[in-house]
């Protein structure tokens, strides 16, 4: 149980898919110009990503790794068919965004309809395969975790996507150098927003592990920077509330 | 450029500088920016993007007129995993401290939206060696841009390049660090490298002002 909570913060906050490993920022930087079209891909990345991601981890576990096929008999423990998770991994994904689309749109027209457009855009997002091949780097152990692991980062992502919409939406009323404008504006936003995020880093290196070097000049950077970001943060649910008020 | 016509050149040349993949047309910044930490790193994901990017880029052209359009998504991706799944031996095979560093990120090139874009936007309508040029003219584009942010993440943050120390000895305190010059640990985490491309943005649009963008 612990270890699952555990998972579930970190893959949120600390390897947050955008701010810490850069994952999906084609489609972060296209589709965050307006919140509610934001809301509807980041809940399409949360749904794949918890589809592909315990799929591939199963896939892994008995085709790919070294050995994985030893169910098949003593014969097979030898087999290594690692080399072949990029293909095979891909094209999981693109089945299951072609299946989950059908799905989606025989028994729901009303999710087909705010998700449909983005589903076929997802088959090609970074952070849907960036999930399974960390899934595999990492080495989760069990199923569950797997899915686990899907669903917080595809929430770590959907948090990301939605706070640049609000900030974006926010900005357009300000008086940002000509040159900045659209996406140097964008960019150095997320920056700052990452170097708010890295102070999550702290959040679970109490027990057996020591904090790695890279956090300590992280924390010792950060509390201005987080100060702002709560601040901005704030401005976020604000606006984010009255665009769902209307 | 006798070797090439004026129009072919404008293939390679336009995406280095007006039509960037990374600042212009924005794609491909996944995997660009995770790995500028180091300036090694940059240069061994440039080459192998150019390496993806120029020989799919040929496979799909050639392929142009038998590729049904309904699947043509699935059998581009095939193209893009096995054409990195060689990169990734290769690399495993002969640097293997490098593909480590990599790590998932060579994986990742197969979702980069660069080599969707071009298949899409180029290979599927024009001939192979045009497209082969486009493909390495994008792919040089994006390298480029690797390259600076790269550049100036390793020399600011780490006071390196290529892991060779150019400042001096910050222990020692030697060359530069003798004046009191400290590392910038910022360079070296992840957010860095978004406001460095920030930078080259803002500095690129400043220059050739008719790439604003409307308010």
């Amino acid at each position: 149980m612990l270890e699952h909570l555990e998972l579930f913060f970190k893959s949120i906050f600390i390897d947050n898919m955008v701010f810490a490993v850069f994952l999906g920022m084609c489609s972060y930087l296209a589709v965050s110009k307006k919140v509610s079209t934001a809301v509807g891909l980041g809940a399409a990345v949360i749904f794949v990503l918890a589809v592909t991601v315990p799929l591939n981890w199963l896939l892994d576990q008995y085709l790919l790794r070294d050995g994985a096929l030893v169910w098949l008999g003593p014969e097979y423990a030898d087999y290594n068919l690692s080399f072949l998770s990029f293909i095979l991994f891909i094209a999981t994904i693109a089945t299951m965004v072609q299946l989950v689309e059908i799905v989606v749109e025989k028994f729901s027209p009303s999710l087909y309809n705010s998700l449909g457009i983005f589903l076929p855009l997802i088959a090609v997002n970074c952070a849907i395969l960036g999930g399974s091949l960390f899934m595999q780097a990492r080495e989760i152990p069990s199923l569950g975790l797997a899915f686990n692991y899907g669903v917080s980062s595809g929430i770590g992502w959907f948090l990301a996507i939605l706070a640049i919409a609000a900030i974006r939406e926010k900005i357009r009323y300000s008086n940002v150098p000509a040159p900045l404008r659209g996406l140097g504006i964008t960019f150095i936003i997320t920056g700052l927003m990452g170097i708010g995020f890295q102070s999550f880093g702290g959040m679970l290196t109490g027990d057996n592990e020591p904090p790695e070097p890279t956090e300590n000049n992280a924390a010792e950077l950060t509390p201005e920077k987080e100060l702002e970001k709560e601040m901005e943060e704030d401005e976020k649910t604000v606006s984010y509330n009255e665009v769902v008020n209307k | 450029m006798a070797l090439l016509s004026k129009k072919d050149a404008n293939l390679i040349l336009d995406p280095l500088a007006d039509n960037n993949p990374i600042t212009i047309q924005v794609l491909g910044i996944c995997s660009a920016l995770a790995i500028t930490a180091e300036l090694k790193a940059s240069v061994v994901m440039a080459i192998s993007v150019i390496f993806v990017l120029g020989v799919g880029n040929v496979v799909i052209s050639l392929l142009r007129n038998i590729i049904p359009s309904k699947i043509r998504i699935i059998v581009q991706l095939i193209v893009v995993a096995t054409l990195v799944i060689v990169v990734d031996q290769v690399l495993k095979a002969f640097a293997y401290e490098l593909s480590k560093t990599l790590a998932v990120f060579v994986g990742l090139i197969i979702t980069n939206c660069i080599i969707m874009g071009r298949f899409e936007a180029f290979a599927l309508g024009n001939g192979p060696w045009r497209s082969f040029l486009d493909g390495i003219g994008n792919a040089l584009g994006y390298g480029v841009i690797l390259i600076i942010v790269g550049f100036f993440r390793e020399l600011l943050g780490s006071g390196t390049l290529f892991g060779m120390p150019v400042l001096g000895d910050p222990i020692a305190k030697t060359g530069l660090y003798a004046t009191g010059y400290e590392n910038n640990g910022f360079m070296i985490i992840p957010p860095a490298a978004l406001i460095v491309v920030g930078i080259i943005i803002w500095v690129q649009r400043s220059r050739n002002k008719a790439l604003i963008e409307e308010a």
